[in-house]
């Protein structure tokens, strides 16, 4: 059924077994977000090294595909550049707008592909994209205070 | 003869049509907005289609007929409500209307009946919906007035115990919801508008969620101002109702100006047009308003009474199946007691935006989340709920398609 396209195994095991929530004691930006619509929030600890994203943490509640999308967030950016993850949330981004006409590049995007069936459910892709956003708002503030 | 909602169902085209590859579509959403009868669309159509003019303007036949349309659709209203016909505003939507309350007696001046200062409070409930709750919050920060609030307990009820320290003389305004959008907790209303009236404050009464699904009649209530939405009344989308106590009117400022609710205009000043006029600036909402008053002629001809004992038998009906679901936790009172058909349940840990996508599914709309009504679900501590919400077109069948729903979401995301 087309629910399958939504709920692919990679996101229920995601969901089951988030990684990386649990917020690190020390960060170089913390950021709360909140889905104003369904009430979904989180709060995301980003910690840079130079350009290096070292770490990721988070907490919250909310929805599988929510969930399971921050969670998958923080396998793909930990130990990526900057710009490297720039990139991937590009094709992250593209991927959730492309209204179930693309699959996603696996090797780019590893995990979060199995995101793919979320871009056919209008309502959802802004839950998909609430931990993407609130690392976008970490980093940048990271980066700022380097300068 | 017994009610027979299979029938009432075929007067609404929408009910018919399928979703999600060939499910029958199962509306348990009435909470959020209601389908729409033939003769409703209909009288919004043929209004566009036949008599389309501005009313209580032009001299011509047309303007005649539109008025008589928009005026004859307020006196139904007024007879559904058991008010006066000048009593009556239409507006956009009910949060206009609460909007309009609000602001206008932001806009009193010294001295008179409705001018709020630091001294005075406003008291609402936990249970509203965001719609009663942020306009009596602006109006607080803008007149320096105390905003109160009677809690919600853990049944989903209104604790009325310190109701003497939480309505004193102080208080000013009342508002609160008659039922609650979320917990379908039916509100004690007698003691609160004994006790308001009592130290001379007015009562607000967001009736949403009531006036569609049982009779209510405003002489009785003993309130003093009412809102409620066309849309979830199986009217259409569009237009709202204020209704307030004619000597109340009188006293009210206007909350928007302009155009028709004038009496007389200078460059430099303006006198207001008598209630309800004062309050319906610009060209109305005709169209909407004349549907309102097809779909209020509807829920008349059926039977207000009729329609709640309906409600009340799929609510108990829900109930005592949803309690039979293992790990299902329904978030409000668990009986049909001063309770209406919005039922809202937690299952687990499935989260409900993924409960409502399964169900979605299965052709089974429901709502999903904090129902505009956050303070009350954090509360609550649950930071979303799934919401059935029953009509009078709804039938045991369809929420025996719910509960098999909720147990095949189940196994779905428990696999």
């Amino acid at each position: 059924m087309q629910l399958d396209n939504l709920y692919q195994e990679v996101i229920l095991d995601h969901y089951k077994n988030p990684q990386h929530k649990k917020l690190s004691a020390s960060y170089d930006a913390q950021v709360h977000h909140i889905n104003p619509s369904c009430g979904d929030e989180i709060t995301l600890n980003v910690t840079l090294d130079g350009q290096l994203i070292k770490d990721v943490s988070w907490d919250g509640v909310g929805c599988s595909i929510s969930q399971a999308s921050v969670s998958i967030l923080t396998d793909l950016l930990i130990d990526k550049r900057l710009d490297q993850a720039q990139v991937i949330a590009d094709s992250f981004m593209h991927l959730m707008q492309s209204k179930g006409t693309e699959k996603g590049d696996e090797d780019l995007l590893e995990d979060a592909v199995a995101l793919a069936g979320v871009s056919q459910y209008p309502a959802r892709i802004k839950c998909a994209l609430l931990g993407w956003m609130a690392f976008k708002d970490a980093s940048l503030q990271a980066l700022a205070k380097q300068s | 003869m017994s009610f027979d909602a299979a029938a009432i169902a075929k007067d609404f085209p929408i009910l018919n049509r399928t979703i999600r590859d060939g499910k029958r579509l199962v509306y348990l959403d009435s909470g959020a907005t209601s389908q729409k009868p033939n003769v409703v669309i209909d009288a919004e159509s043929n209004f566009y289609r036949l008599t389309n003019a501005a009313v209580h303007r032009g001299a011509h036949q047309l303007a005649e007929e539109a008025t008589d349309a928009y005026e004859g659709a307020r006196e139904i209203v007024a007879e559904f409500l058991n008010a006066e016909v000048d009593e009556v505003v239409f507006t956009k939507s009910a949060t206009e209307s609460l909007n309009l309350v609000s602001y206008a007696i932001g806009n009193a001046a010294p001295g008179t009946r409705f001018h709020l200062t630091s001294a005075d409070s406003i008291v609402v409930t936990e249970m509203e919906h965001h719609a009663n709750l942020i306009p009596w919050q602006q109006l607080a920060q803008r007149t320096g007035a105390t905003l109160k609030w009677f809690s919600v307990t853990e049944e989903g009820r209104l604790d009325l115990s310190n109701i003497d320290s939480l309505i004193d003389s102080s208080t000013k305004v009342v508002a609160l919801t008659h039922q609650s959008n979320v917990l379908g907790t039916i509100i004690p209303l007698d003691e609160i508008t004994k006790k308001a009236h009592a130290v001379g404050a007015v009562v607000v009464l967001d009736a949403c969620q009531s006036v569609p699904h049982m009779p209510v009649d405003v002489k009785a209530l003993d309130i003093d101002f009412l809102a409620f939405s066309g849309h979830k009344s199986v009217g259409p989308t569009g237009v709202g109702i204020f209704w307030g106590r004619a000597e109340l009117l009188t006293d009210l400022p206007p909350f928007l100006t302009g155009g028709s609710m004038i009496e007389n205009v200078t460059m430099t000043s303006a006198t207001w047009a008598p209630a309800p006029k004062k309050f319906e600036a610009g060209v109305p909402n005709m169209a909407q308003a004349v549907g309102l008053g097809a779909a209020l002629t509807y829920l008349t001809k059926i039977g207000m009474e009729k329609i709640h004992r309906h409600e009340v038998e799929l609510t108990s009906y829900l109930l005592s199946g949803l309690s039979e679901i293992k790990d299902l936790r329904i978030i409000g009172p668990k009986t049909t007691e001063l309770r209406g058909g919005a039922v809202s349940f937690t299952l687990g840990d499935i989260h409900p935006h993924d409960l409502g996508q399964y169900l979605d599914s299965q052709g089974i709309a429901v709502r999903t989340g904090h129902h505009c009504a956050w303070p009350l679900t954090r509360k609550l501590g649950v930071p979303a709920t799934t919401r059935a919400s029953v009509y009078l077109y709804n039938t045991t069948d369809d929420l025996d398609a719910l509960i098999a729903g909720v147990i095949g979401a189940q196994k779905y995301f428990g696999r």
